[in-house]
């Protein structure tokens, strides 16, 4: 585009700069305070913090790790993104692929049978209800079976395959490979770009989620970060205590306040997502995109 | 023409484990619905409940004042979210009129970010900013102001509050729908408009928003059958007796009829009459898509 030199453009263009800079730093700047706040030190971070950390101290860090429940939350946590992430993606790519083959019967209605489960809702308490019914109230495979067959993913893989060269297919089907072979070794290779972007959506959907937590599972041991922390806020002054005096130096009591703890375990909790995040971005967008393509 | 069949057969097979799964997951599930007719409490074994008609309907209808402040909390929220519904596809404008490649690049990978952390986060965040020895209300007392502000407990704010939540997490994310979207308007257009003459802002106006008008229109319609979703991880987590007069919305009144009064067929009652009236929407606006645009939308 010809770059537009009038007094008028260049005021534009000063609006435009302004405007997207302060938007982005308010996307930003929650994030970097919690983090200053979380490496200061608690009591003087309280009388108030803007660009730098006030003194340093990693006290609250120390107090939140020396309880199990964060080490046992966080492996709760990332056990479930990376099993739910492969069951959502071996399952889903592999019934796409089905769903692409014209020749199979009712074709069409088994596709729509699922699609449709996107827009069908039966609700919090009959969730609720058939999930205790099938045995997974405190039961870790409550957080990753029901991702199995993700109608969504399905969409997206389905799309995806169809746009992929019939040819290469039915080459390998001439030298007589079987449906899992052909799967495994021509669909699945193919499908990088979209199976890499599905891979992105499963784990951070599956790092945020907590609502299956609440409701169904009540064991301290399956407890999942994002409910820690969630619980934290309810009762940061109460876990202030046990922290402190699950630390052998009486004097760091002091060190801790109900604030810097849940600044500490929110730090936590996003730090993976942030240090993941720029990497992956590009799959976000790719996956946007396609789904636009509607399925 | 036998071995098509038994290969198509051999496919159906395959793909009946999957079938019989999402069965299980998101329609039985629906079956929980027969008890929105049925007078079960908590503790009763599924057996023992009775069949009530419509009675649970009925108590709805009787709890009207309350049901209504509900439906008034959902409405707005979601008509604030419709009459805010170009902010995407102004911003990805604003993104795009951007020269610097790298600047570009920061606005983009910066305000995607809010879209990838939990309601959860989104609270400590707001808590460290806006509570009252918050961020905010520090630089406030820094600065000398003796008002502070605590927009997590307003009352009078807290639509607009919690539609700013939203947009903070949202925006960038939806903007690169939009993004996408002018990359693929045909650039024969903007040389032509310049070749007429058209200025920077006129391009904008005559070839930019009507190409992406369209993809607004999609989403629009997609915004509308979703009017009674305000969605349940917000309300849940920002609920708070100060601000629970405008925060009860209907996804949190069926987590409150249910789970907190443990009154689980009113609450399936409510879910049920929210479920349908959804898919209805959805649908009266896909036939309205493909009559105007000839395409449907899902």
């Amino acid at each position: 585009m010809k770059k537009n030199r009038s007094v008028a453009g260049k005021i534009a263009n000063v609006i435009l700069y302004i405007l997207l800079t302060v938007f982005t730093i308010m996307c930003i700047y929650p994030f970097y305070y919690i983090i200053i706040y979380s490496l200061s030190d608690a009591n003087q971070a309280a009388s108030g913090l803007f660009l730098l950390p006030k003194g340093f101290s990693l006290e609250t860090y120390k107090g939140i790790f020396l309880l199990n429940d964060i080490p046992q939350a966080l492996l709760i946590s990332v056990s479930r993104s990376i099993l739910g992430a492969v069951i959502a993606i071996l399952g889903s790519s592999f019934f796409a692929y089905l769903v692409t083959n014209p020749k199979m019967i009712g074709r069409r209605f088994v596709y729509r049978f699922v699609v449709l489960t996107m827009y069908l809702n039966a609700g919090l308490i009959p969730w609720y209800m058939t999930m205790k019914a099938y045995g997974l109230q405190n039961n870790f495979l409550l957080y990753i079976l029901p991702g199995l067959v993700t109608a969504y993913y399905v969409i997206l893989i389905k799309t995806y395959i169809e746009s992929l060269p019939r040819e290469l297919e039915e080459s390998a089907l001439i030298d007589g490979a079987g449906i899992f072979t052909r799967y495994l070794q021509i669909i699945m290779p193919l499908s990088k770009p979209i199976i890499a972007t599905i891979a992105v959506y499963a784990v951070v959907g599956q790092w945020n989620a907590w609502t299956d937590n609440y409701f169904l599972v009540s064991d301290a041991k399956l407890q999942t970060l994002q409910m820690i922390l969630y619980n934290y806020l309810n009762q940061a002054n109460r876990f202030q205590q046990m922290s402190s005096s699950a630390m052998d130096a009486s004097a760091a009591a002091s060190m801790i306040t109900p604030t810097s703890v849940k600044m500490c375990v929110t730090v936590v909790v996003v730090i993976p997502i942030m240090c993941v995040y720029p990497f992956l971005q590009r799959y976000f967008v790719k996956g946007i995109m396609m789904g636009a393509v509607k399925g | 023409m036998r071995t098509k069949n038994r290969e198509g057969v051999k496919l159906l097979l395959l793909a009946l484990p999957f079938v019989l799964f999402v069965a299980a997951f998101c329609y039985v599930p629906l079956f929980g619905w027969a008890y929105g007719f049925t007078d079960y409490r908590v503790g009763m074994s599924l057996t023992e409940a009775n069949f009530v008609g419509f009675d649970n309907f009925l108590a709805i209808w009787q709890n009207r004042n309350e049901v209504f402040r509900v439906m008034r909390n959902t409405f707005a929220l979601s008509f604030i979210g419709l009459i805010f519904s170009p902010l995407p596809m102004i911003f990805a404008i604003m993104i795009n009129e951007v020269s610097s490649t790298k600047f570009k690049k920061i606005v983009q990978t910066f305000t995607t970010l809010p879209n990838f952390i939990s309601w959860i986060v989104v609270f400590t965040l707001a808590f460290a900013m806006f509570s009252s020895d918050g961020m905010v209300n520090n630089a406030i007392k820094a600065l000398g102001g003796t008002q502070t502000i605590n927009p997590l407990g307003d009352n009078d704010h807290a639509w607009m509050f919690q539609w700013a939540l939203a947009t903070w997490k949202t925006l960038g994310w939806s903007a690169i729908i939009y993004i996408a979207s002018i990359a693929g308007i045909d650039q024969e257009l903007y040389n032509a408009a310049q070749v007429d003459g058209a200025n920077r802002f006129q391009q904008i106006l005559h070839v930019t928003i009507p190409g992406l008008q369209p993809t607004f229109f999609v989403l629009l319609l997609l915004q509308i059958s979703n009017i009674l979703s305000n969605g349940f991880d917000q309300y849940f987590i920002f609920y708070n007796p100060l601000t629970a007069d405008k925060l009860e919305v209907l996804d949190y009144y069926v987590y409150k009829i249910g789970v907190l009064t443990n009154n689980y067929p009113q609450s399936i009652a409510l879910g049920m009459l929210k479920t349908i009236v959804s898919v209805v929407l959805l649908f009266s606006a896909n036939s309205l898509s493909k009559k105007i645009r000839g395409e449907s939308i899902v």
